[in-house]
């Protein structure tokens, strides 16, 4: 008995012991923050709400604006940005068929071997390459683009927040700040080689406007190719790239749930009647 | 099942035919719902095994057959197999016609080997029949057996001139993969 | 074992029959899950999550399995080969998905387990062992849930190691030399991607092995139940099997639903954006934040931020996070109120439902959130809340709380009778 009374003591002492500790903390921080001023964040702006093929459980591709996205990125972004996850042949699930893939591989230069020599050389792409990097190396990009890397955009719609919206915000969203920004915030101002643009998270990034002027590309399918049109159709395309199965899951998800559906109530109608025996009457 | 929990508790267990038959009716519907769901389940898991997207698309290769002399053989990469490619002599073709006719254990003859209008280029697996070693004969000064064709080292098959098996264990000829001429000089296998 | 009524194993027919005396498999089966194995006859539905997180164990050694067949521990392609099994794999985004909420899933239902541990006591007389067991569960979940959140390479994967590990630094004079040990270089890099893969494959086995312990420790004394009252006679109990068997069975229905619609439609709702960007060492994530069931405990380690005497912030945090859960092993000495159900217990239940779980409630969300105002005060108040809660207000309010009156048994307790009888005679175990 007076063992346990000491374990319940120490304890007693111990959470004290924490509790004081984290408390003065809390003073010494509640004491700082009343004295000294807080850091104030530079308000950037949360992506437009934009309305995509694909959104929601029954979204599909939309295998038309893929196909404009995948033109803005080979004729604009792809100058500076890889896109190295994704292979030519991946593009026969947005609706080309072999003959058209293998055209766009083979038009695209890709890293071989002089079969002869054995040195680095190009060749034409085949529907196995993967989409070839516009700089050989990190160096190279670095140094092209005034030391920020251009990140490579397989994945750029999964690896931000609300991805699809905030790529098509940043691509539609350049723009000098405001006087009221710069008179509140005059850290805001972008610096030397910085442009400014109110989606990004620090406001002022590397790159400049990729799209800025109606027709910059020309669409197959004679859509109007609006600054608008272009960031969307490009985004589309990046989510795509992101996860090519996004569709495939949807659907496969729906047989699942309504499966499990039904099991779950069989199960719940074969469980009341199992315990309907020792439940008490009411 | 049904009968279990009637046993258990035999003061409230439903008594009448048609309540038991409902019961048993939803336990089994209950157990077999778990059962064909487990299955769906082992579906995938054993499709993941299979050769992935990025492999399949592999599985076709192309080779330029325009460099190739007579009587020499390159070896190309098929599915991550050694593929030969071989432009016959006007020898070899006629020492593998002549002998269409004697007694094969895997009988074919070098037409239905070749393809129409370019009888002189064999393409084989480089893979024996037997147990898969790689046959020699192909390089520059290998051995080519007893029949002028591929000898396997591993347990001594030969293989004449348009790859069928002569002599050895090996079982049947040298596998001529599926291919076709994209062009004159180009064909594409698989 | 098990109480003088539970029922015993018959073979059916000539194969179990022989199978039962050479090998009793049968025997086991039937009188760990089966017919054999007498269960209070009042569980809720909060006695539902231990099969659960058992179910969850399997799916994440099933589908890592799977995933370790195509995944590469190389810090040159460990992003790439995620993303192979991702776009080429058959099923590979299904199984890599399931693996990822399965983790989250199998850490929802042990936090449920737990709580309803917390709130029924159940870690008391006779069943410390199995309280005792299911922490070291937990810890080693943690350990291996970190383990695997590296493996992808990702931003996230690379800075949570090195944070992680880098609290190993905070030890005096060793610390350094641990954590460089622990990483097998200065930085997390192939040698530390490599043991963690490793680890993470090898860590799940044991914790099956634990589990078995666990459910063999429960099955001495018998599952606890909400009134706390031991079983008496066999109108207490029920058979495991059909009716917990068919219960579990709809529990797990419902768990299923839930899991395959986060699988199948909001599979990254959990995860964090930047671990979809490999891994960088020359570049720190603007906010570096642990998987979510982390939170709680990584709020507790950034709430000491002031040095206090000789003991610097870093060290007391991380001491303070690991005595969090630490002190849970100390829990069935600490509380020592003859009473295990929390329904009997007003002042406990008030301490449990309006100071431990708003604490948890701010922890979590502190946890999760950047560092700054308001959540370092807030979450300053709910870690000393968190401490005071076990280690002091535990101990004080079983010694000095008068329960409320006890059901005479179970079976009075569920047929309802106006018998009740005052506490302390009721709670002996069942021997």
């Amino acid at each position: 008995m007076t063992k346990l009374l000491s374990v319940r003591l120490v304890a007693i002492l111990v959470g004290l012991g924490f509790a004081v500790a984290v408390l003065w903390a809390f003073v010494v921080g509640a004491y700082n923050a009343a004295t000294e001023e807080a850091a104030g964040h530079v308000p950037y702006e949360k992506p437009m709400d934009l309305a995509w093929s694909f959104d929601g459980p029954f979204g599909k591709w939309d295998h038309a604006q893929l196909q404009r996205g995948l033109k803005v990125y080979d004729e604009v972004c792809s100058a500076c940005h890889s896109l190295k996850f994704v292979a030519f042949r991946d593009l026969e699930q947005i609706g080309y068929d072999e003959g058209q893939v293998k055209a766009y591989a083979a038009s695209k230069q890709v890293p071989g071997i002089d079969p002869v020599t054995g040195e680095a050389t190009t060749r034409p792409g085949l529907p196995t390459d993967y989409f070839p990097s516009p700089y050989p190396n990190n160096v190279a990009a670095a140094s092209a683009n005034n030391n920020a890397i251009p990140p490579d955009l397989s994945l750029m719609t999964k690896a931000r927040g609300d991805g699809t919206n905030y790529v098509a915000s940043l691509l539609m969203g350049y723009a000098p700040p405001s006087e009221e920004l710069l008179a509140e915030h005059p850290e805001a101002a972008p610096g030397p080689g910085l442009h400014h643009n109110p989606y990004f998270p620090n406001l002022n990034l590397a790159m400049a406007a990729p799209l800025t002027t109606a027709g910059q590309v020309t669409y197959d399918d004679g859509t109007e190719a609006t600054v608008e049109q272009m960031s969307k159709d490009v985004a589309a395309f990046l989510t795509w790239t992101a996860e090519p199965t996004m569709v495939k899951r949807k659907q496969t998800g729906w047989p699942v749930l309504i499966f499990l559906l039904f099991a779950t109530v069989l199960a719940y109608m074969s469980k009341k009647q199992i315990w309907a025996a020792v439940k008490p009457k009411k | 099942m049904a009968d279990t929990t009637a046993t258990a508790t035999p003061d409230t267990a439903t008594t009448s035919d048609d309540g038991i038959r409902r019961r048993d009716f939803l336990d089994i519907a209950a157990v077999s719902a778990a059962g064909i769901g487990g299955l769906a389940v082992v579906y995938p898991l054993v499709s993941q095994m299979a050769p992935s997207k990025d492999v399949l698309a592999a599985s076709s290769t192309e080779v330029d057959v325009s460099a190739i002399e007579p009587g020499q053989a390159i070896k190309a990469v098929f599915r991550k197999q050694p593929l030969f490619v071989k432009r016959l002599t006007a020898e070899e073709i006629a020492a593998a016609q002549r002998d269409d006719t004697a007694s094969l254990r895997d009988p074919q003859t070098l037409a239905e080997r070749t393809k129409e209008g370019h009888g002189d280029i064999l393409v084989t697996m480089g893979v024996c029949t037997h147990l898969g070693c790689v046959p020699l004969g192909a390089a520059e000064g290998e051995v080519k057996g007893e029949f002028g064709g591929y000898f396997c080292p591993c347990h001594g098959s030969h293989y004449d001139t348009a790859g069928r098996i002569r002599k050895g264990p090996a079982p049947t000829n040298l596998e001529v993969p599926e291919y076709e001429f994209t062009s004159d000089t180009v064909i594409q296998v698989g | 074992m098990s109480f003088p009524w539970a029922r015993q194993y018959e073979p059916s027919n000539g194969f179990t029959k022989f199978l039962d005396e050479r090998l009793p498999l049968p025997r086991l089966v039937y009188n760990a899950i089966g017919a054999g194995y007498p269960v209070p006859r009042n569980l809720s539905y909060f006695w539902n999550f231990g099969v659960l997180a058992g179910f969850f164990l399997v799916v994440q050694i099933v589908t890592g399995v799977v995933l370790a067949m195509h995944y590469a521990a190389n810090a040159q392609v460990a992003f790439a080969t995620t993303e192979h099994i991702m776009r080429d794999v058959n099923w590979g985004w299904l199984m890599r998905y399931a693996h990822a909420n399965g983790a989250s899933f199998f850490f929802i239902v042990v936090y449920l387990h737990i709580f309803r541990g917390l709130f029924y006591s159940s870690y008391k007389a006779p069943r410390e062992m199995i309280w005792l067991l299911g922490v070291v569960i937990f810890l080693l979940m943690m350990a291996t849930a970190f383990m695997g959140y590296v493996l992808p390479w990702g931003q996230m994967s690379f800075w949570g190691a090195k944070v992680i590990t880098g609290l190993f630094g905070a030890i005096p004079l060793v610390g350094e030399p641990i954590q460089v040990w622990l990483l097998g270089g200065f930085a997390p890099d192939n040698a530390a991607l490599n043991r963690f893969f490793s680890l993470h494959f090898l860590l799940p086995f044991v914790i099956a092995g634990v589990v078995i312990l666990h459910i063999w420790a429960l099955h001495i004394p018998g599952s606890s139940n909400p009134t706390g009252v031991e079983v008496k006679t066999e109108s207490d109990t029920v058979p495991f099997h059909p009716y917990y068997t068919a219960k579990d069975g709809f529990g797990l229905g419902i768990a299923l639903l839930l899991y395959f619609a986060m699988v199948f439609f909001l599979p990254n709702a959990l995860g964090h954006p930047d671990n979809y960007i490999e891994a960088n060492p020359l570049s720190t994530p603007a906010h570096i934040v642990p998987e979510w069931y982390f939170w709680p405990f990584y709020a507790i380690l950034r709430a000491f931020t002031v040095d206090f005497f000789f003991v610097p912030a870093k060290l007391m945090g991380v001491i303070a996070m690991f005595a969090s859960i630490l002190l849970w092993f100390f829990l069935p000495w600490l509380d020592k109120s003859p009473v295990r159900s929390g329904h009997y217990r007003p002042m406990f239940r008030k301490f449990f439902w309006f100071g431990l779980i708003p604490a948890m409630i701010v922890l979590f969300i502190c946890g999760g959130a950047p560092a700054e105002e308001p959540f370092v005060m807030l979450s300053q108040i709910a870690t000393a809340y968190y401490f005071l809660h076990f280690l002091v207000i535990l101990p004080i309010i079983s010694s000095v709380e008068k329960p409320e009156p006890l059901p005479y048994s179970i079976t009075e307790a569920v047929l309802g009778s106006d018998k009740k009888v005052v506490k302390g005679e009721n709670t002996s175990p069942a021997v």
